[in-house]
């Protein structure tokens, strides 16, 4: 409803009768300052939060030796990639890349087309215990990893899938699936009945219906699930912490934090490392930003 | 809702609509379902895991829960994390977005707005690990960003972080609103699009100020998203296992340890599985509990407000 987060919303009449100055000086002026407080205060607050990210930055290009010499608050002495090189020495940084982009784009897919299809069978055919699937839908998303995780060790374990990526992918296909279902359901109420019955007189099937006439007028929620799901499954880290120990099979957050606790690397490129396993998600952030931000309401929504 | 011809549909071949469930009613007996059983049903047995014997125990690990006092301590820290992650962030939350949205946004332009937005919610979109990674560097106490800062402007002696049993808790919280603050602040600003300019306007011709106008119609007229992010947020303090594991691994002195640690702890460190699968129980049924709660309150208010 409230979905769309556009830029142009806040422009009302209020606006253009704040901008001249000049009309009762005494007043705007005083008000005119008022704003540029408030504006600092906003900002500097936003400055204070990314702080440690900026910081982080800096410190990355360091030398260990610059770092232990001079502190974290200095301008690196000289530009130094060596942190990097530090890093990418340990971790098989590549491969955790790949890892989480085959990861949360099959998940991102798949989840987004089996919610698509549960929700059509739940919303359009309105099956017999509908309500109770829900229910156990919602649970499902409430549900803590912990009081899975155990079984699902051992599942992955009989199966020969653990420490393959193959787990994971299964696992959260599922369960962001749980989510996208209990959403699109409620969705697929405000598609126009009309729309349905007219491609039903048609001779259309269940099947051609969900392709030719769901899909496409859910495309634009779809394609927030699909961002939605990319990210909270790249992002994810208990199930994948437990179920990938092997190198070869982690995720960048998760190769990342192995390296938890190990005092023999430098700061400098743990930095490094930091700032190579956000980059992506940055990068991210910023081609979708607007679908993120829209993303957020359209699950706030729910 | 349902139009005859849907309705027809719908009856007309109840049946097949049943394939289209069939993959995600496979998969959740799977992937949920089942595995949640398991845990009930190992939670009753003794059992260091692997192929080690099962030994039953009844409700035995459920009785030693009672008088464990790092159980107790887990979900009185628990209440830290919801008021790291639900009560400060929602509130400030509100005062960011209010501000944004109906000061700054309406001053300097959108734009100004939205960058701001972009801003707080960057913190959001990182994953959890790298996050806690950050933020262990900054609290270190040797060498770490926070205690260099302090140091730099004269500090002496600057706080142990992570290490003082008195403190961590508290430095968690804060990793723990920084982490958070993206989430509300982007809600109720798109929430408060769905205000009428008009009620502002009227309540300022009528001489409200700013702070009048805040109490009087933001937070009243927002009402369901701030529910919304109580209720998921607070589902989600429950739940922190990331931030304690990479942050203080529950210490120091077991002080900042949390339910989901706790059973993580028992599951893959002291190999006592059967106590963690209790754990990960209560926690799933105080989880829905507390959720049923605010689902029912929520409820409520929606059908009040709309009588």
């Amino acid at each position: 409803m409230s979905a769309l987060l556009s830029d142009t919303t806040t422009r009302p009449e209020l606006g253009t009768e704040a901008a001249p100055p000049s009309r009762t000086p005494h007043r705007r002026g005083r008000r005119g300052v008022a704003r540029w407080v408030v504006l600092a205060l906003a900002a500097g607050f936003a400055l204070l939060m990314l702080a440690p990210l900026l910081l982080l930055v800096l410190n990355a290009f360091k030398t260990g030796a610059d770092y232990s010499a001079n502190g974290p608050l200095t301008l690196p002495e000289s530009f130094s990639i060596e942190a990097f090189q530090q890093y990418l020495a340990i971790v098989d940084y590549p491969r955790a890349l790949v890892n989480s982009i085959v990861i949360s784009g099959l998940v991102a897919v798949l989840g987004t087309a089996l919610a698509l299809v549960t929700a059509y069978g739940i919303g359009i055919g309105r099956v017999r215990g509908r309500g109770w699937m829900l229910a156990i839908f919602l649970l499902a998303t409430m549900l803590p990893q912990e009081a899975l995780i155990y079984p699902l060790f051992y599942g992955a374990q009989a199966t020969g899938l653990f420490n393959t990526i193959w787990s994971v992918v299964i696992v959260f296909t599922v369960l962001q699936a749980a989510f996208g279902t209990y959403l699109l359901s409620s969705v697929m109420a405000t598609i126009p009945p009309s729309l349905l019955e007219a491609a039903a007189l048609d001779g259309a099937g269940r099947l051609r219906i969900l392709t030719t006439v769901v899909f496409p007028v859910l495309r634009p929620t779809l394609s927030v699930l699909v961002v939605f799901f990319f990210v909270w499954t790249w992002n994810e880290f208990y199930i994948p912490l437990v179920l990938l120990s092997d190198q070869s099979a982690q995720t960048i957050p998760i190769a990342l934090a192995t390296l938890q606790g190990q005092n023999s690397i430098d700061l400098t490129a743990l930095n490094a490392g930091s700032l190579l396993s956000l980059l992506p998600t940055l990068i991210f952030f910023l081609i979708f930003q607007r679908t993120l931000s829209r993303g957020v309401t359209a699950g706030a929504v729910k | 809702m349902t139009s005859t011809t849907t309705r027809k549909l719908a009856r007309s071949g109840q049946h097949s609509y049943w394939w289209y469930l069939v993959p995600m009613i496979l998969g959740t007996l799977a992937i949920v379902l089942v595995p949640f059983a398991m845990n009930v049903w190992t939670s009753l047995f003794q059992w260091k895991g692997g192929l080690s014997p099962m030994r039953w125990y009844g409700l035995g690990n459920y009785a030693d829960l009672l008088g464990d006092a790092q159980f107790w301590l887990a979900f009185k820290n628990s209440v830290f994390m919801i008021l790291g992650i639900v009560v400060v962030p929602t509130l400030i939350g509100l005062l960011l977005a209010a501000v944004l949205f109906d000061y700054l946004g309406r001053e300097f332009g959108p734009r100004v707005a939205a960058t701001l937005r972009a801003l707080y919610y960057l913190p959001q979109i990182l994953p959890i690990a790298v996050a806690g990674f950050i933020w262990s560097w900054v609290l270190a106490t040797q060498g770490g960003l926070l205690n260099s800062v302090i140091g730099a402007v004269g500090g002496t002696s600057p706080p142990d972080w992570l290490g003082n049993p008195d403190i961590a808790i508290y430095a968690v919280m804060l990793v723990l609103v920084w982490l958070q603050i993206g989430y509300p602040v982007v809600i109720f600003m798109a929430a408060l699009q769905r205000v009428d300019p008009e009620l502002y306007e009227a309540a300022a011709l009528d001489g409200a100020g700013w702070g009048r106008r805040f109490t009087a119609i933001t937070v009243p007229q927002i009402r369901p998203e701030i529910f919304v992010v109580v209720i998921t947020a607070t589902v989600g303090a429950l739940k922190v296992f990331a931030p304690i594991l990479i942050l203080t691994g529950g210490g120091p002195e077991g002080s900042t340890v949390v339910p989901s640690y706790y059973s993580y702890r028992n599951f893959f460190e002291l190999s006592k599985v059967g106590y963690g699968s209790a754990i990960a129980t209560v926690m799933a049924v105080v989880i829905f509990a507390i959720a049923g709660v605010l689902l029912w309150l929520q409820r409520r208010d929606t059908e009040g407000g709309n009588a």
